[in-house]
Order: structure tokens, then sequence, then C-alpha cells
């Protein structure tokens, strides 16, 4: 029920929106994994970039794609938790009151081994602007406990312009999704975090 | 020459006023695709290529629009504000937005549906006033509600300077195509429509064309690499000639039709030259990816900016 839900939901609504209002354009679409286990990372400065990552995937695969969200907000009261689980598919993530058995890595570690992909805002949350900020640290433990795992970056262009923190009507800005190939990630956490975000970064370059 | 045309153009009149639009539109479009066929193997592949490429989209184009003319007028008024939402779309993309713009911006495109309901209502005063009195007053307004003031002049007169051309400007060619002879001294707007459309359109693509054959001496240097005098002069005169093919479907004798078709033809050049400044102040080459061999809707329409505003307050000046 819940799937049939999610999928009317993008056949009817997120799909026309994006591509008739938004004008969507993806880039590097070959870059996206067939199948086994991945994570999608991203900049994060809109309501609206969620969505468009999940649009790349075909209607029948959606209920594997599980966007990483902190609880604290998208669980805030019983109608966002509801709309978020049903149409999003949320893997909510506690940052407040981290326990052994709600651990971040934990979650995802078995959201994974369910057969899903995960979508990640390393930022932590939206930023102003199109400027992408520092990582924080989960990515790259959740790397090193998983080590085969594959990391695309994403490089999303003008949906902070089109839905903005803090405004609630989307504006009809050409927004682009650039997909870049995984990279290759060695050394410590701090230059795992400087690869993934350089990656994303360099996606954004050329115009 | 213009009487072996003008025969041409007797010989369609009983035809009816879109079919026979649409018949001199059909011959063109099959000796183009006649034409890249030709040249295919003769000339570099790339050029061949590009050559059907825009071949094809004028295929589409025309068939969309003599589609939306002919189906009823509500379509027509549709299809012309989604060319003015596409159009502002392309030109707030380029735009340096600051985020104290995003409800200025908003207001913007709700003036989209709001024009095109005055020319649904036929109200030709409010119609004239909304944009260049109405919005340009409120815009300010809201941008200082937003509390910013750096860049408010620079964001001001953008937002206000593209409603202008993409909303305003290309609202005009909706305005004609409502006319209905009992009220617009016997002059059916569609007819009207397709006159000054086709001959800004082919003064468009014979500029290119004759630029491409004889062009010599830049005329924007700096500002549009690909026009040159012989371009200019040859294709807007061949324009005006060969409109008319249509006179049939305007009030105006043999020398109003060169004179108001040059006129428009003229302006038309003058908006392909205002949108490629503005291009090159941007530092992109095409507007958008809408049509293959094309660019964007703006780099379509962006004769039309000028030439439908032009063409429409000189016809109403003196027949209307």
């Amino acid at each position: 029920m819940r799937r049939l839900a999610q999928i009317l939901f993008f056949a009817a609504f997120v799909r026309p929106f994006l591509r008739l209002f938004v004008g969507m354009r993806v880039k590097g679409r070959e870059h996206l994994p067939a199948s086994g286990a991945f994570v999608l990372i991203a900049n994060h400065s809109s309501h609206l970039d969620t969505v468009a990552l999940m649009s790349l995937f075909p209607l029948r695969d959606l209920w594997r794609i599980r966007p990483c969200a902190a609880s604290d907000y998208f669980e805030r009261n019983k109608i966002i938790k509801f709309l978020s689980h049903t149409f999003i598919g949320i893997l909510p993530i506690d940052r407040k009151h981290i326990r052994r058995d709600n651990h971040p890595l934990k979650v995802m570690g078995e959201a994974m081994s369910a057969g899903s992909c995960l979508i990640l805002f390393p930022e932590g949350t939206r930023g102003e602007g199109e400027e992408v900020h520092d990582f924080k640290p989960g990515i790259a433990h959740l790397i090193e406990s998983y080590p085969s795992l594959t990391v695309v970056p994403i490089h999303l262009r003008n949906f902070g312009r089109a839905l903005p923190k803090g405004e609630f009507v989307p504006l009809p800005f050409f927004c682009e999704v650039r997909i870049g190939p995984p990279p290759q990630l060695v050394g410590t956490r701090e230059e795992v975090l400087a690869t993934l975000k350089a990656s994303i970064v360099d996606l954004g370059d050329d115009n | 020459m213009s009487h072996w045309i003008e025969r041409l153009g007797e010989h369609f009149r009983s035809a009816g006023v879109i079919g026979h639009a649409a018949l001199v539109v059909l011959a063109i479009l099959v000796l183009a695709t006649a034409v890249s066929f030709i040249l295919r193997g003769r000339i570099p592949e790339k050029a061949a290529h590009e050559f059907w490429a825009r071949t094809r989209a004028w295929w589409v184009m025309a068939t969309v629009f003599f589609g939306a003319i002919l189906s009823n007028e509500f379509v027509a008024l549709a299809l012309f504000a989604f060319v003015s939402f596409w159009a502002l779309k392309e030109y707030v993309t380029l735009l340096h937005t600051r985020a104290a713009d995003h409800r200025a911006l908003l207001w913007a495109f709700l003036s989209i549906p709001v024009q095109y309901l005055w020319i649904a209502q036929d109200w030709y005063q409010m119609f004239l006033v909304f944009i260049p009195v109405w919005m340009f007053l409120w815009l300010p307004l809201r941008l200082v509600l937003a509390r910013e003031t750096t860049g408010f002049v620079a964001s001001a007169s953008q937002i206000q300077w593209g409603l202008m051309a993409f909303v305003f400007g290309l609202s005009h060619l909706a305005w004609i195509a409502q006319l209905t002879p009992d009220r617009a001294n016997g002059i059916d707007g569609r007819g009207l429509l397709l006159f000054l459309v086709f001959t800004v359109e082919m003064s468009d693509v014979l500029q290119f064309c004759f630029g491409k054959l004889f062009g010599r001496h830049k005329i924007l240097p700096g500002i549009s690499p690909n026009k040159t005098w012989e371009g200019f002069v040859l294709g807007v005169v061949a324009a005006a000639l060969l409109a008319l093919v249509l006179r049939s479907l305007t009030p105006f004798s043999v020398m109003e039709t060169i004179g108001v078709a040059l006129v428009a033809n003229v302006a038309g050049f003058a908006g392909g030259a205002v949108m490629s400044a503005v291009k090159r102040d941007f530092g992109v080459k095409d507007f958008g990816t809408l049509l293959p061999g094309h660019g964007g809707m703006i780099d379509r329409v962006d004769s039309l900016c000028y030439a439908a505003p032009a063409f429409y307050h000189i016809v109403r000046f003196y027949w209307l």
C-alpha cells in the first residue's frame, strides 16, 4: 500500500512537476550503478533535492531508495512523519539521542542489507545559496564500516534557488542534476571527506 | 519578382485564411527538407546535420503553432502563455538573483496568467498597463519588503526588463490572435498574426542564410558574430517581399505590406541583437536546450519580443 502511494505520488505529481515546471536536466546518468549497494551523496540546499534524486530511478525501484533524514525534523509531528514515510520512504536518523540500538551506522547498515540504497547529504543540513559546505564525518564512518560501498557524488544545481530554505513556493528555475563517477577513497578520514567534497564541488564547475 | 509572388498569393486566396498560410509554410518546409537531403554528402557532415536539425525543429514548431491557432482561442492563448513562461524561466535562470528576490520573482511569474487573462477578457486598457504600470510599481515595493538593499536596483531592473520583453512583448502575439473582424475593422487577428510571425521568422532564417552565403562585414562585432550587413539587408528585404504571398491575410496594399513587413523585420533584428547582448553579458551561447539546433525558447522568439509590439501598434495606429 505504501509502495503504491509512493509510486502514484511520483508518477502523478513529482515527475511532471520536475519535468514541466522545474525543467530538470540530468547529466552523467551513466554513472548511476545499475545494481548493488550504493550511496548517493549530494550538496543540499532545498527540499526539492531529495525528490529530484529519487526521480532518477524507475518507479519500480523507488522503494529501495531511502533518503537518510533527521528524525527530529522529519518526524517532528504525526502528519509530517506520516508524509515523509509514506511518500518519500525516509530512513529516520536520530541525531540527538544516539544509543547503541539506534546508532546511525547500524540503521544504515540494516537498511542496506535489506536491499536499500541510501541518499545522504553529508553537509548535514540545507545550506544557503550554491556553496558546498564542509561534510560531517558520518559518511567517512560509513565507508570505513563498508569498504566495498559505492559512493556516487552528485552536484545539484539551482535547486537552492528554486526552493531555498525558509520559502514554501518553488520558482521555476532550470535545475540540473550532475552525476559523477564514484571516486577512489583512500587515506585518513579527513582525506576521504576532502576527496568526497572535492568530487561534488568539481561537478559544479565549468560555468 | 514581387508581381510573380503576388500572382501566387491570388492563387491561394480562395483557400481560406489559415489554410492559405499553412500551404505556404508547408511548401517552404518541404523545400527545406528536400534541400537538406540534397545537401547530405555534399557539404561537411556537421553542417548538413545542423541544417536537418533546424529544419526538423521548424516542422515541430510550425505544427504546434498552426495546431494551436486552428483549434480554438483558448488553446492559442495557453500556447502563448507557455511561451512567455518558458522564456521568462530561461531568463531568470541566467540572472544573478539574490535570496531576497524570491518573492518578487514569484510575483513576476504570477503576472503571466494574469496578463493573458486580460487578453482572454478582451480588456485592452488593462492589457496595456498591467505590466508597465502595476507590476512595475509593485515589484520594487516587494523587493523593499524583503529588506535587502544591496543589489536592489539591479534586481528590480532585471526582473522588470524580463517582464517587459517576455510577458508584455510576447503577449502581443496573443492579443493579435484574438482580434475578430467585427471588433477590429474587418481584420481577422489570426491572419494578421500568421503574417507577422511568417515575415519575422523568414527574415531570421534568410538573414542567417544570406549571412552564411554572402556575409563579409560584421554588423555587430563583439555582440553577435553571425550577423552581417549583407545578411541583414538581403534577409530583411527578401522576407518583406516574400510576405506578399500572405498579403490576403491583411488589410494592407502591396506597398504597405512591404513597408509594414520591413518595419517588423527590422524590429525583429533589433530583438535578436538585444538578446544576443543579454547572452554575452551572462557568458552563454544559447538560452537553453529546448529545440535542437535552435537553442532555447528565447533564441527562437527573441525577434518577436520586439517585432510583435512594434508591428501591432503600427497596425493599430493606421488600420484599426
